[in-house]
């Protein structure tokens, strides 16, 4: 599903331009559950931004799904971030002024427009339909992930990406939130990339992906 | 929810997210639509006013009026229009349906205890027809008593007030200066203007004889104050005044490089005169408080700005989710110009009500049009559009991981 080959990028910073990965090969296929390790400023992040179509990589080839994506407009680009791929994110990144449904609603709104219906059946999914009308303040951090969760899957994406999805909970809420997103690959044969400091998190995965310095250092099947 | 319609509610939820921000910004847009609209409808009442006043008093109205005769630079005097002038006219113009002579004198008026001086217009008997008068009560006098002299008079409805109060004066004497007069029609009020035929007296000009002598040019012709008629066809009033300039040039010997001794003027072209003139007053009305609206745009691309900044990591949010940059800059877009609608649409409402209220007071009656308000709407939502053009752009081409990282 992702093939990436010598994948660098590079920020420019003033005159010195600061390199953060620094030739990547990456294979994963349809359906794996993968989890990217790494101390921070590994460059982690950055390349879940590449694989999530959020940036443009400096040098290599990225195909997602057979498709070279290095090159695509800006437009095309988010059309794929529509329809393919889920974001999670450690902050929520949820909506304040919206309520739960709302939030969920918005992951269709640019994916083909909304439906309520589907937004409630994804609140239902991850448990929370009883807090549909709550806004994100009124929620707890494990609610909040878990209305994120909802609102990655709503559009039934092949891929998702989660970029430390547990960094900003309590391990009861990050548990909870682990075996919603490993249920998630399991019943439907999600593509689930994480990003995670945690070992524990680590071993439900099949497979670990090892960074250092913008480089793979091991990958360890689980 | 339809499709077209989910960037108008998530404009709604932007906008009432913060209620008392958003009327701030509009606000300058709601007292500009309120000013256009309220000025723009005293200039076209004030127009519609004087036009209806001018049309009263007959659209087909030519009024010939003496004017000073110069040689040289001295202005002789005024005596230069004659009864003798008024005849040719009527004999030698087409398109004219009636023709009327005045002289007016000012004469002393006895009624009982009341004693007043008054300008009193001898008039032949078309003068009524020609110039659109409408009696409140009895008659005018008719051509029979124009041949006879016969001493009546018919009153503006001012001077039968000052006269005789409230009591009915039909049938009631007035000595006017050497003679006595019968009171025998009063004039319907046609309200304020320059000329009003409220405050006239009108009596027979061969009555008016009797008790004034009516001065005469040195070619013996009787002289009158003024010369009035009505053309039978209004599109043909430009082609009559035209006429009746040259024949009186002529009738007058008047050489090539000689002024008018004469004014004429036509209903007709003082109608286009005063509404142009009126016109080009509201539009500078109407241009000042556009200003104002321009200021409001402004301050509503100041607050887009501001809200664009605010809600960095939302868009960062709706870029992960899949917004194209075309997207984002349509939430932005609608959401300027959804408030700047709401302004204009306030400012219809409250220019409106400005505008009646001014209506109200009974000094001026005002008028709002179905153009003004259209126009002041969608130079509003133009305006929305215009300055939030930018902020919108700035909006949409956010890098998404910055906006995603800000606070």
């Amino acid at each position: 599903m992702i093939r990436m080959q010598d994948i660098t990028k590079v920020y420019p910073m003033g005159n010195r331009d600061l390199t953060v990965l620094r030739g990547i090969n990456l294979n994963i296929a349809q359906g794996e559950l993968v989890a990217i390790m790494g101390p921070s400023g590994s460059g982690k992040s950055t390349l879940l931004n590449l694989i999530g179509c959020l940036d443009i990589l400096t040098s290599g080839s990225y195909y997602l799904d057979d498709r070279e994506v290095s090159r695509l407009s800006s437009g095309e680009l988010a059309a794929i971030r529509a329809h393919k791929i889920g974001f999670v994110f450690q902050t929520f990144n949820l909506l304040p002024r919206l309520s739960a449904l709302a939030n969920v609603e918005l992951g269709l709104r640019y994916a083909g427009g909304s439906d309520r219906k589907r937004a409630m059946e994804a609140l239902a999914k991850v448990g929370l339909s009883d807090r549909a009308n709550h806004r994100p303040t009124e929620l707890s951090g494990g609610e909040q992930q878990r209305v994120a969760i909802a609102r990655a899957l709503v559009k039934n994406p092949p891929l998702i990406l989660a970029d430390e999805p547990t960094g900003n909970l309590d391990s009861h809420s990050g548990a909870e939130v682990i075996s919603i997103l490993t249920s998630l690959h399991a019943e439907q044969g999600i593509t689930l990339l994480t990003i995670t400091h945690d070992t524990n998190i680590a071993h439900h995965c099949q497979r670990i992906i090892h960074l250092k310095d913008g480089q793979v250092v091991s990958e360890e099947r689980v | 929810m339809k499709k077209w319609l989910e960037p108008f509610s998530t404009a709604w939820v932007g906008v009432a997210t913060h209620k008392l921000r958003s009327f701030l910004t509009i606000l300058g847009i709601v007292i500009g639509v309120a000013a256009v609209i309220a000025l723009m409808s005293i200039g076209r009442g004030a127009e519609a006013q004087i036009i209806s006043n001018i049309e009263s008093m007959g659209s087909g109205l030519v009024t010939i009026s003496p004017g000073a005769r110069t040689f040289g630079g001295v202005k002789s005097a005024v005596n230069t229009l004659t009864m003798e002038d008024g005849e040719a006219i009527a004999g030698q113009i087409d398109n004219i349906s009636a023709i009327s002579s005045s002289y007016s004198s000012s004469l002393q008026l006895v009624v009982g205890a009341q004693n007043m001086r008054a300008q009193v217009s001898g008039v032949t008997p078309e003068y009524m027809s020609v110039n659109n008068l409408e009696l409140a009560d009895g008659t005018f006098f008719a051509e029979y008593d124009y041949q006879r002299g016969v001493k009546v008079v018919v009153l503006g409805s001012n001077v039968k007030e000052t006269l005789f109060g409230d009591t009915n004066p039909i049938g009631q004497q007035i000595r006017m200066g050497k003679i006595i007069v019968r009171v025998i029609g009063i004039l319907e009020s046609k309200g304020a203007m320059w000329g009003s035929s409220d405050d006239a007296i009108y009596v027979p000009l061969t009555a008016m004889q009797q008790t004034v002598a009516q001065p005469r040019t040195a070619q013996g012709e009787r002289v009158v104050s003024s010369i009035s008629l009505t053309v039978s066809d209004e599109e043909q009033a430009d082609y009559v005044v035209t006429e009746i300039t040259s024949l009186l040039r002529t009738r007058h010997q008047l050489g090539p490089n000689v002024d008018d001794d004469f004014n004429i003027m036509s209903m007709e072209e003082l109608a286009e005169t005063v509404s142009e003139a009126i016109g080009t007053m509201t539009l500078l009305l109407g241009a000042i408080a556009a200003i104002s609206l321009l200021v409001g745009g402004i301050g509503v691309m100041n607050i887009m700005l501001v809200s664009v900044l605010e809600r960095t990591r939302e868009i960062g949010i709706r870029k992960a989710l899949g917004a194209r940059e075309r997207d984002i800059w349509t939430q932005f877009l609608i959401e300027a110009a959804f408030l700047t609608f709401a302004g204009g649409i306030i400012g219809v409402i409250v220019g409106w009500a400005v505008s009646y209220m001014v209506s109200a007071t009974g000094f001026i009656t005002t008028l709002v049009t179905a153009d003004i308000v259209i126009l002041a709407v969608s130079v509003s939502v133009g305006i929305g559009l215009f300055f939030g053009f930018y902020p919108a752009w700035n909006a949409s081409h956010l890098n998404p991981i910055e906006a995603l990282r800000s606070e």
